[in-house]
């Protein structure tokens, strides 16, 4: 339990397309490893290594850092009984929570209704991105949903500063309720002035902060950055959310360059927020996610790897206590599900975790059931 | 020409179809109401588009698999096709004869579903069905491949009942029992596809409906108090007869072309909104011989449908192709429509992508603040670009016409637009606004800033939001 006064916040990281955990977390120690990937492998001497049994990409040594100091949790063997392998489907039970049907509302949705069920403050929660995922979608719950912080509001395309105001100002009028007009009407005039308030809210943040942390230049390193100002401006937001470029770790073919690439740049983003939040002393609320829909197949096809199951998750933060949970899969050909990894933690469990742990409420209506927690917070 | 015939044809449009430029509108009225239902209703007399073309400017199209450049295609589709109410129908069917990418092997398998909702949308309920159950994305989609003869998989008997032709029930009571999905399913075994031509080294290919027979239950099934040997177009043709039925297509068709329905669970014990509507929509149904063309003749031609104006908030489809065929972009292939098709998705309708088998919850649920601010913004954005043609025709139109004073603007801009009407206290607002900077002059820049500026406020309207 932690012992912040502070609000607990969570900040979710979505890695989209299928992170490749054998070469995330690489099995050094294990010949079946370097038999399964006789191209698609990490050579052993560059791992980093956490043990004698397994370290991480060569890619990664800012995460290497925050996990030498303890504040990484790597969760290892993540999935759910019968394992779905398509990007959509599998993302969807991550999002909802329903691996057997097709559900529609978000885990996080349902949190954001348990935090704050009158919609006290329409940036409860955030997410960063165009289109809002599905994690975080509840009937009736506002999430303010931005593609980019430095332009985010209504009628962003209109040129000249006067002509913008008078156009909101306009808007604002228009959209202020008044009697005598459809049900509907009056909902879409809430939902209006909504995002006119939530924006002009979040255009404060960008113009509040500095800092001496210079994040990368690509999306997930400005995502990042947002969640960063979000965080500390202080609005009272408990969930960010964002996801690296769609299907970006879909590393079907020349898997080497680009797993080396993205992890680069996402472990720069995570170690840079990290920093960032750190040096404005604002660390100890937050937990970070970072998970993905599934983990890769086994075997290589030569220049990548397909789609497989059995995949890994990090918890990053000052309480999360550090260190590798769950088992790492066996790679035994008849420990295999299909040439696939075999899950040992089901991600509920997680979900549960943190939903019990640090967001300190009842996670059973959330994650739809009770699941086994990990002891990383 | 009368202004409410102008905005009885935008109506007509923007429901047959994704809208019209006004110079159709005007086009459309003087050929008459009645001879444009007609039209719509034969899209045969229309060529079809010259698709071709686009697989020189998107190669990607050659082999059709991924999401994205379906969406893309079909956006195309929507915004230039001279078969308007063809492509409407195709969107109405798909959001109610749900498969989805998430599950599909092939990408253009859901493509090729739609080709059979455009080709026989508008024929009747069982024809429509019965290819629906031949369809290898449906097949696939609801596991029929998985259910055999003795070991059935009850998930496409059941669809087919509940969500895609009868609907759990209707005036308080059941429309089947737990033993009629089952009689369903096991008239459907058999009914399955052929592999796929392995995907390395050939590339993707589709998948074939085929029967086989020795999968097939042969053994007497009972079926909504029928007994038979019944194979899945016997229940087919059983369904269709049921009064469930009708009240079904009925209800789905009044929803998505009149007005806003209550969401289709309900259906068992919510009356429907206009029952008099849905009553006359039945009878056609069996007096016709089960045909939506027929149905939608009724429908387009009736009062309830002429006095349902805005009674509908716009799906985000129709939004983004609305707005594209106001402002006459993409008229050709170009660079950029994959990212024009995002934003359907951005506004939460990621086409043949559905959330679930259950399709998109419709009407307000469409709406929460970050997909509204997505509608203003991309409607905004598009008629404030003062180089795009139809922009400019509303331009010059309004110069021709030597409309000068803020009231005249606002008001023949609502018209441009397709008829809108917007509340009093809102047009005051938009006046006042235009009243700021007095009077202009037509063949100015100044005309044609303030006529675009006018535009984005009434595309940023609650009324606009309406179709």
């Amino acid at each position: 339990m932690t012992s912040t006064k502070k609000d607990p916040v969570l900040v979710v990281l979505q890695l989209s397309g299928g992170n490749d955990a054998l070469n995330t977390l690489v099995p050094h120690g294990n010949p079946k490893y370097y038999d399964n990937r006789p191209n698609v492998r990490v050579p052993e001497d560059q791992v980093l290594k956490l043990n004698d049994s397994v370290g991480l990409n060569p890619n990664m040594a800012p995460v290497k850092n925050l996990y030498d100091q303890g504040k990484v949790a790597i969760i290892q063997g993540v999935g759910y009984p019968n394992p779905n392998r398509s990007h959509f489907r599998s993302m969807d039970i991550w999002h909802t929570c329903e691996p057997d049907s097709q559900g529609t509302e978000g885990w996080l949705g349902r949190t954001i209704k348990e935090i704050d069920p009158n919609k006290e403050n329409v940036l409860t929660a955030v997410n960063f991105g165009r289109g809002l995922p599905r994690a975080l979608a509840a009937p009736g719950v506002p999430v303010a949903s931005v593609g980019n912080l430095a332009t985010y509001g209504v009628l962003t395309g209109i040129e000249g500063e006067d002509q913008r105001a008078d156009a909101l100002d306009v808007f604002s009028r228009i959209y202020s309720p008044t009697l005598g007009r459809s049900m509907v009407v009056d909902y879409l005039s809430q939902t209006g002035m909504d995002a006119l308030k939530g924006a002009d809210i979040l255009s404060t943040a960008p113009e509040n902060y500095s800092s001496t942390v210079e994040y990368g230049s690509d999306v997930l390193g400005q995502y990042m950055k947002n969640i960063a100002q979000v965080h500390l401006a202080g609005f009272g937001t408990r969930i960010l959310y964002t996801t690296a470029p769609y299907n970006s770790f879909d590393t079907h073919a020349g898997e080497l360059a680009a797993h080396a690439k993205l992890w680069t740049d996402t472990s720069n983003a995570i170690a840079d927020f990290y920093d960032d939040l750190s040096q404005h002393n604002a660390s100890d609320n937050v937990l970070l996610l970072v998970f993905t829909e599934f983990g890769r197949r086994v075997q290589d096809n030569g220049s990548g790897t397909d789609h497989g199951s059995g995949g890994m998750a990090f918890l990053i933060g000052d309480h999360v206590n550090g260190g590798l949970y769950g088992e790492y899969p066996s790679l035994d050909a008849d420990k295999l599900l299909e040439g696939d990894l075999h899950f040992n933690n089901d991600f509920r469990g997680i979900y549960t975790t943190i939903l019990e742990d640090w967001m300190e409420m009842d996670a059973k209506p959330i994650v739809n059931g009770g699941f086994e927690k990990l002891a990383f917070v | 020409m009368a202004e409410k015939d102008i905005a009885l044809m935008a109506h007509l449009m923007r429901r047959a179809g994704f809208g019209a430029t006004y110079e159709e509108l005007e086009r459309r009225v003087s050929e008459g109401y009645g001879a444009t239902v007609d039209e719509l209703l034969n899209p045969e007399g229309q060529p079809d588009l010259d698709m071709d073309i686009m697989e020189r400017h998107f190669i990607d199209m050659r082999e059709m698999n991924a999401l994205e450049v379906n969406q893309a295609y079909w956006t195309y589709r929507m915004i230039n096709t001279k078969r308007p109410l063809q492509e409407k129908v195709a969107l109405f069917w798909h959001g109610i004869l749900c498969t989805g990418n998430s599950k599909c092997e092939h990408g253009r398998q859901i493509q090729l579903q739609l080709d059979m909702f455009r080709e026989s949308g508008m024929k009747t309920f069982p024809e429509i069905l019965r290819g629906l159950a031949r369809d290898p994305a449906m097949v696939f989609y609801l596991d029929n491949c998985m259910s055999h003869k003795g070991a059935i998989n009850e998930n496409w008997g059941r669809e087919l009942l509940e969500l895609f032709a009868m609907g759990v029930g209707m005036d308080d009571e059941a429309n089947y029992s737990e033993d009629d999905v089952k009689g369903a399913a096991r008239a459907f075994t058999g009914w399955t596809i052929t592999n796929p031509i392995p995907r390395y080294p050939y590339g993707r290919y589709e998948s074939n409906f085929i029967f086989n027979p020795y999968d097939h239950d042969n053994e007497d099934k009972t079926f909504l108090g029928e007994t038979g040997n019944f194979n899945g177009d016997d229940i087919i043709d059983i369904i269709c007869k049921q009064p469930s039925a009708a009240r079904f297509v009925a209800r789905h068709l009044y929803n998505f072309f009149v007005a806003d329905e209550a969401e289709v669970p309900a259906w068992q014990r919510t009356a429907p909104r206009d029952p008099k509507a849905i009553k006359m929509l039945e009878d056609e149904y069996f007096k016709s011989g089960y045909s939506i063309g027929a149905m939608l003749k009724v429908l387009f031609n009736s009062d309830f449908f002429k006095n349902a104006q805005f009674e509908k908030v716009k799906s985000p489809a129709e939004v983004v192709i609305g707005t594209m065929r106001l402002v006459r972009d993409f008229t050709s292939p170009k660079v950029g429509l994959n990212p024009l098709a995002n934003n359907i998705r951005y506004m939460g309708q990621d086409l043949m992508n559905p959330p679930t088998v259950e399709g998109w919850h419709t009407g307000k649920e469409w709406i929460d603040s970050g997909t509204l601010v997505e509608r203003i913004n991309f409607a905004a954005d598009q008629v404030g670009n003062t180089g795009l043609p139809g922009v400019k025709d509303i331009v010059s139109r309004m110069e021709s016409e030597n409309i000068t004073n803020p009231e005249g603007l606002v008001d023949r801009c609502l018209e441009m637009v397709g008829g809108y009407y917007l509340a009093d206290e809102t047009r005051g607002q938009l006046v006042e606004h235009a009243q700021k900077g007095g009077n202009v002059t037509p063949g100015t820049e100044a005309y044609s800033i303030r006529v675009s500026e006018i535009l984005q406020l009434i595309v940023a309207t609650q009324e606009y939001q309406f179709a």
